[in-house]
Parts: C-alpha cells; structure tokens; sequence
C-alpha cells in the first residue's frame, strides 16, 4: 500500500514532460499546481481520520508510559525535602570531610522535614539504595521533631550511631540531585562505592541480570519449542485439502480465543501433583504413588503452559506463508534426483523462512513480557522480569525501581518490534 | 496430502510417523482446554477425575459448581429459590457482579476502540497517508509492548490524569481516573484498538478505491459514500476487530489489577482471586462457560471471514 504509485502523479510527470508549453485545468490554472493542492487536502483528509486515534493512544499510552519512565531517573524524594544538605553536596565535591556546617544543614533539614511530615519520604528515597534506613530517618525524626539543639553531630550520633556511616552519607549525596542513575545501577546488579565508583553488588544480593538472562533463555527456548511443534503442524495445514486444513484449524484458533486465564487454569489442573498428568503416569505405573513429578510452580509450569499459550502465534504465521509455496518446486528437485530430505532442506525450508521469521519474533516479543502465566504457575524458578517489575510496584514500592526495569525491558521489546516491522512489516501481522 | 507413489518404504515410515506426531501436537493444543469441561462438573472439590467419573456413574457428577457461581457472595444463598433469592444473587453474588462489570467495560471499549480504530484504518489505507509507517507502528505498540509495562504506567497517569498539565500551569487537580469505569473503559479499550486497526486494514486491502470514485461521480457526498459504498463492503472486517476488542477486554486481567477498584471486579479480575487463594473447582466451571462462549467468537468470526472474502470476490486459497 505505502509503495503504490499515484496514478495522477505518474500522468502529470509525462503529461508535462511531454507537452510543450503547460497544461492547465479547464479553469485556467496551472495543472501541476492544482493536482499538488488537491493532494494536499487529500493528504490533509487521510490525516485528520487518523487524528483522533493518534491522540487518544498519544494521552492514554504513550504519555501515562513516559511519564512512568520518568520515575527511573527522576525522584526528587530527598531533595525536594532536604534543601540544606543538598546544597551542602553540591558546594562540596565527593570525598570533602564531613565538617560541622554539613551535621548543621542535616540536622536542620531533618528537623523541618519532621515537622512537615515528609520525613518518610525521604527515609523511603534512601532505603532504595541502602536498606533499612528508613526507619533510621523516621526514629530520628520523631525525635528532633520538636526542636535540635547543637552540637548536632553529637546529638544526632546519640540518637543513633548509625548517622556517622559513610555509606549512608554516599546515599544521600547520591539523592541530592533529582536526576540519578543509580536506579539502572541497582537494575543491572551494580551500585556505587563510596567512592563513586561502579561495582557489582555483594554476590548474594544479585538477581536481576540473572532475571534478565533467565527471561530472555525461557522466552528463546519457548521461541524454540513452538517452531518445533509448530512447523509440523503448519505444514500438514498447508498442504492438506481446504476442507480438512479448515476443519483442522479449529484446533488451532480454539486455543488461540480462550481465554489466557482460563488457559493457565487448565495446566494448573493437569500439572499437579494430585492432577490429572501424574494420575496417568501412576496407573500407568511409570511412577509410584510417591514419586509423583513437581511439574508445576517451577520453570518446567512456566515452560510448558506458556509453549501452548504462544504456539497459535508461531503456527499461524508459518502456515499463511506455505499456503504460497508451490508444491512444484520440491518434487522438481525430487525428479532431478534429490532425496526428500535435501529436497526439505535446500528447497521448502528456505522458503518457508518469512514465515518463520514472523512466527519466531512475534513469540519472543510476546513471552520477554509475559506476566500472568509465570506469576500463576512459575513458582519462584520460573518468575521473570515482568513479575520482578510487578513486585516491586505492589510490594516493595520501589517504583523507580520498578520504573528503571521496565525502560530495559521495554527497550529490549522495542528493538525486537523495529526489527520486526524492518523483517517482516506490522501490515503482515495477521489474526486468525 | 498422500504418499506419492515414487515414495520409498522408509519415506512411507516417515509420513506415517509425521502424522502421529501431528496428532500429537493439536492434542497437545486442545486437550487441556476439553479436560476441564468434565471435571467442572466433579462432585468432589478435586481437580482429578474420582472412579465414580471414569465409571460414568451420575452420582460422580453434579452442578455444584455452577450453582456455588451464583451463590458465592449472596446474603442468604441457602433460601428458597424464589425471587428474592434470584434478586439477592443479582445484586450480590461475586460472579454474577463480575460478569455484569465484564460486559459493561467490554461493551463500552469496543465501541470506543471500534470506532476510532475503523476511521484510522480507512486514513492509512489511504495511498496519500503521510508518515504511514510510523503512525501504524505508535497504533500497533499496546500489543507489542509488554502488559505489565502498559499497566504500570497507567497505574500512574490514572491516578491523577492531569499532572503533566502542571506544565502548562494549569491546575494539576482533576480527580482519578483509576478506580473508575471510565478509567477501565479507557485503559481496554487502548489495548483492544490495534486488534481493530490490524483486521480492518486487512479488510481495506484489495478495496477498490474506485467504487468511492464512482459513487462521488453520481453525485453522492462522502457521507453517503461512506455509508452505502465502503461500509457494507468492510461491515465484515469491522465486525471482527470489533470482537477481537471485546475479547481483549474481557480476558484482561493486567490492567484491571492495576487500576479498577473494588466496584470493577470482572471475570478475569475474579478468577485471578479465585487461582491465587483458594482454588476450587468453581473456577473450572467458569472457565467451561467460557470456553463455551470462545467456541461461539470463534465461529462467528470464521463466518464473518468468509462473508467477507466472497463479497469482495476473493476465492478461499
């Protein structure tokens, strides 16, 4: 559609080229002129059609999730309420001695802020980069609340020792500007020395890289698995009788129009220890009573129900792009003297490609993002960033945090997305 | 799709033993979809089938289930089935209330998804549509890019819609939008509208530009036109995004969790309480009506299908 040539433009080009002297309209103006003005509204109308929609995707989805992207670099918690300090860090560079004028603005700061009740916000904004201190700033807090007397470093030392910790200090310097980084830090298992240098956080408390690596192994093993029970299946569709493949299909788009949830519950049902799948396997007796398989609230849940969640998506791609193959191609090679499977492999499987491609891309984007199946039956081994991301907006309240992780993954999925739409095309997606 | 004669004896083994795996793989897709249907109907609260259901014998099957779908939340499930009672499940039961608030958001974003989302499509299926590309890669996104993400950022942007206002210095104050219909209905039907705009751009593909031509040249305005000429010509198309919007809606759960309050439980919102306490059978039995409800989308939108391919002369490849 967007390389179809406009057949007034082509006529004007040879009719000028042609011509001598210029064409006009029957009113007497230019032709040229008059086809460009006419193109124009026309461009103008095709627009204003779209307008509407653009916008409302623009206010309702592309906004609400820039403004959320902002929370991962943005977060004026301790700033905004502790003006004195701020100030203090950035007069001073790091490594300057804490000297009497910096305990001063603390301890008015953590005054002020006491007696305007935004103590915990800021005792929120340091335990994201220091755990358990908030409770640090809200002790504190309700100490000084009425009044502080100097000398404030002894004082605030009295009230809790932990306020001499360097660590704490680079946090807060850390905090003192609105704009950080250190959120994509945390998001990449990184965090700031006292120094201001980058290094990996303790061993122990390592877990989002290997999150990321394990959503991004899961979603191409999934990829994996629905190319290799898809294709098959794609393949006898294509090349049965119309009638049959339709009839056939059914079992296709069935699942494809139930419901995701519904979907989950049924592996749920089947997965279980006491479910049906194990049930089989002990009156079969490949299993004893009490050796029955922890399918389920692990990885394998995870990978099993989302492969036949996803496999629509991978199976119907494929089977619309060997629909198209000629079937005279292979037994061409065939009769030249190819044995069927160098028939496969240099002549179908090459051109069944596209559609692969498509099926491939579409599962990954679509699993790196999935949230409902893993948090249903993927136990704590089969949790992935999505679910990380959920956690820490409902739980933890870490919503940089939060915010940080999601501009990854959405990063990720939208590198996948140019690349789809570069391979493949968005007007080729298609649904059932 | 048979054995052509020239095939050796082993390629026969071969195609057979590919169309055992085949079978295997569509059991693979239907099968746990069929397996809750029976055991929605289990007398005892198990998610397995009791010797009594695999000896056929009826006391091994009730409707409990679907009747604890109605009874769950009511004030006095245990009375008389009169119509008090019927009015009490009405306005009480959990699932009865879920279903209501399902069929209120789906119906509204549809509407809103669908009207917007067909007067995209006809603008870029436009030759002259300038920044094509681009436009339809911003309107496709909210399929692509990942729920979790979409909801967290609405979580944010419905609490308080206006605060980029504040930019502008206006007042950053006018009220939430989550823990609304409106803000459900918004948030739905966002994510329903590429579903609309991808079958309604298929359905404009091979539309013959010309009958609009034609129907301008006998004089009729571009409402008519619309109406009479291109409308009924992509009525199928439109339809089917139509559903696919609806179904988007009505098997959201995401975004429900994280903007709809209390008053907008639906089905999924509810099913997802129901998996993550205490899971009972009640659930298969939803989720059997459910399926029952896809089998029939399915059909209508395979109908519609086929409607549309003859009206516009394509022949079924």
């Amino acid at each position: 559609m967007a390389n179809a040539t406009d057949p007034h433009a082509a006529s004007v080009t040879t009719a000028s080229g042609a011509g001598d002297g210029t064409l006009t309209t029957a009113d007497g103006k230019p032709l040229a002129r008059a086809l460009a003005r006419s193109q124009g509204r026309a461009r103008r109308r095709a627009f204003l059609l779209v307008l509407p929609l653009l916008a409302f995707i623009l206010i309702t989805f592309v906004v609400p999730i820039g403004q959320m992207l902002q929370r991962s670099f943005h977060n004026d918690g301790f700033s905004a309420n502790m003006p004195q300090i701020s100030q203090w860090f950035a007069e001073n560079p790091r490594g300057t001695d804490i000297d009497e004028a910096a305990w001063t603005a603390l301890a008015l700061d953590l005054q002020a802020s006491a007696e305007e009740r935004s103590i915990g916000v800021v005792g929120t904004r340091i335990n994201y980069d220091v755990p358990g201190t908030r409770s640090l700033f809200t002790s504190t807090g309700r100490k000084v609340r009425r009044g502080i007397e100097p000398p404030y470093r002894e004082t605030l030392l009295d009230i809790d020792e932990d306020w001499g910790d360097p660590v704490l200090w680079g946090a807060m310097r850390d905090a003192s500007t609105p704009y950080t980084g250190n959120f994509y830090l945390a998001s990449l298992d990184r965090t700031r020395a006292e120094d201001g240098s980058i290094e990996m956080v303790p061993e122990r408390q390592q877990v989002y890289q290997m999150l990321f690596m394990r959503t991004f192994w899961l979603s191409l093993l999934i990829t994996g698995l629905t190319f290799v029970l898809g294709f098959p299946v794609a393949h006898l569709l294509a090349t049965l009788p119309m009638r049959k493949s339709n009839l056939l299909m059914i079992l296709v788009l069935l699942p494809f129009w139930t419901s995701l949830l519904v979907r989950t519950t049924s592996w749920m049902v089947l997965l279980q220890q006491q479910g049906v799948i194990n049930d089989i396997l002990v009156w079969l007796g490949v299993i004893g009573d009490g050796q029955r398989l922890q399918m389920i609230y692990n990885q394998t849940g995870t990978i099993i129900a989302m492969t036949h969640i996803l496999l629509p998506f991978m199976i119907l791609p494929l089977y619309s792009v060997m629909r198209t193959i000629n079937p005279s191609y292979v037994r061409a090679a065939r009769s030249l003297g190819a044995t069927s499977w160098t028939a496969f492999r240099r002549i179908y499987f090459p051109q069944t490609l596209p559609g692969l491609g498509a099926g491939a891309l579409l599962v990954f984007i679509l699993a790196v993002g999935y949230y409902i199946t893993p948090a249903l039956v993927g136990g704590s081994s089969g949790q992935l960033i999505s679910n990380m991301i959920a956690m820490h907006m409902t739980d933890t309240l870490n919503w940089s945090m939060a915010a940080a992780l999601a501009a990854l993954l959405l990063a990720s999925v939208l590198v996948l997305y140019w690349l789809y739409d570069r391979l493949v095309g968005i007007d080729n997606l298609k649904l059932g | 799709m048979a054995v052509p004669s020239y095939a050796s004896p082993l390629e026969r083994v071969w195609h057979y033993a590919y169309l055992v795996l085949c079978g295997l793989i569509f059991f693979f897709l239907i099968a746990p979809i069929v397996v809750i249907i029976p055991l929605s109907f289990n007398v005892e609260p198990y998610f397995t089938f009791t010797d009594k259901m695999l000896s056929f014998d009826p006391e091994g099957y009730s409707m409990r289930w679907y009747d604890s779908l109605l009874t769950f939340g009511m004030v006095a499930p245990d009375g008389p089935r009169d119509a008090s009672w019927w009015a009490d499940a009405w306005a009480n039961a959990k699932w009865v209330n879920a279903a209501k608030n399902s069929i209120i958001v789906g119906f509204f974003s549809t509407v809103l998804a669908t009207v917007l989302g067909t007067l995209a499509a006809l603008g870029l299926s436009r030759p002259e549509m300038p920044f094509r590309r681009a436009i339809m890669a911003t309107l496709i996104s909210p399929m692509i890019v990942p729920l979790i993400i979409t909801a967290t950022g609405m979580f944010f942007f419905y609490s308080n819609p206006c605060e980029l206002l504040g930019l502008i210095g206006l007042p950053t104050n006018c009220g939430r939008l989550a823990g609304t219909y409106l803000g459900v209905i918004l948030a739905h039907a966002t994510l329903g509208i590429p579903f609309v705009i991808i079958t309604v751009t298929a359905t404009l593909v091979g539309f013959d530009q010309s009958l609009n031509r034609a129907a301008a040249s006998l004089g009729a305005n571009p409402r008519t036109t619309f109406f009479r000429v291109t409308m009924p010509l992509i009525l199928p198309g439109v339809i089917s995004g139509a559903l696919f919007a609806f179904v988007t809606s009505f098997d959201e759960v995401v975004a429900v969790l994280f903007i709809a309050g209390p008053d907008q439980q639906t089905i999924p919102r509810q099913m997802w309480n129901g998996i993550r306490e205490q899971i009972s059978p009640a659930i298969l039995a939803v989720a059997t009506i459910l399926v029952l409800f896809s089998i029939a989308l399915l059909t209508t939108v395979e109908l519609l299908r086929r409607r549309s391919e003859r009206i516009r002369g394509i022949t079924p490849h």
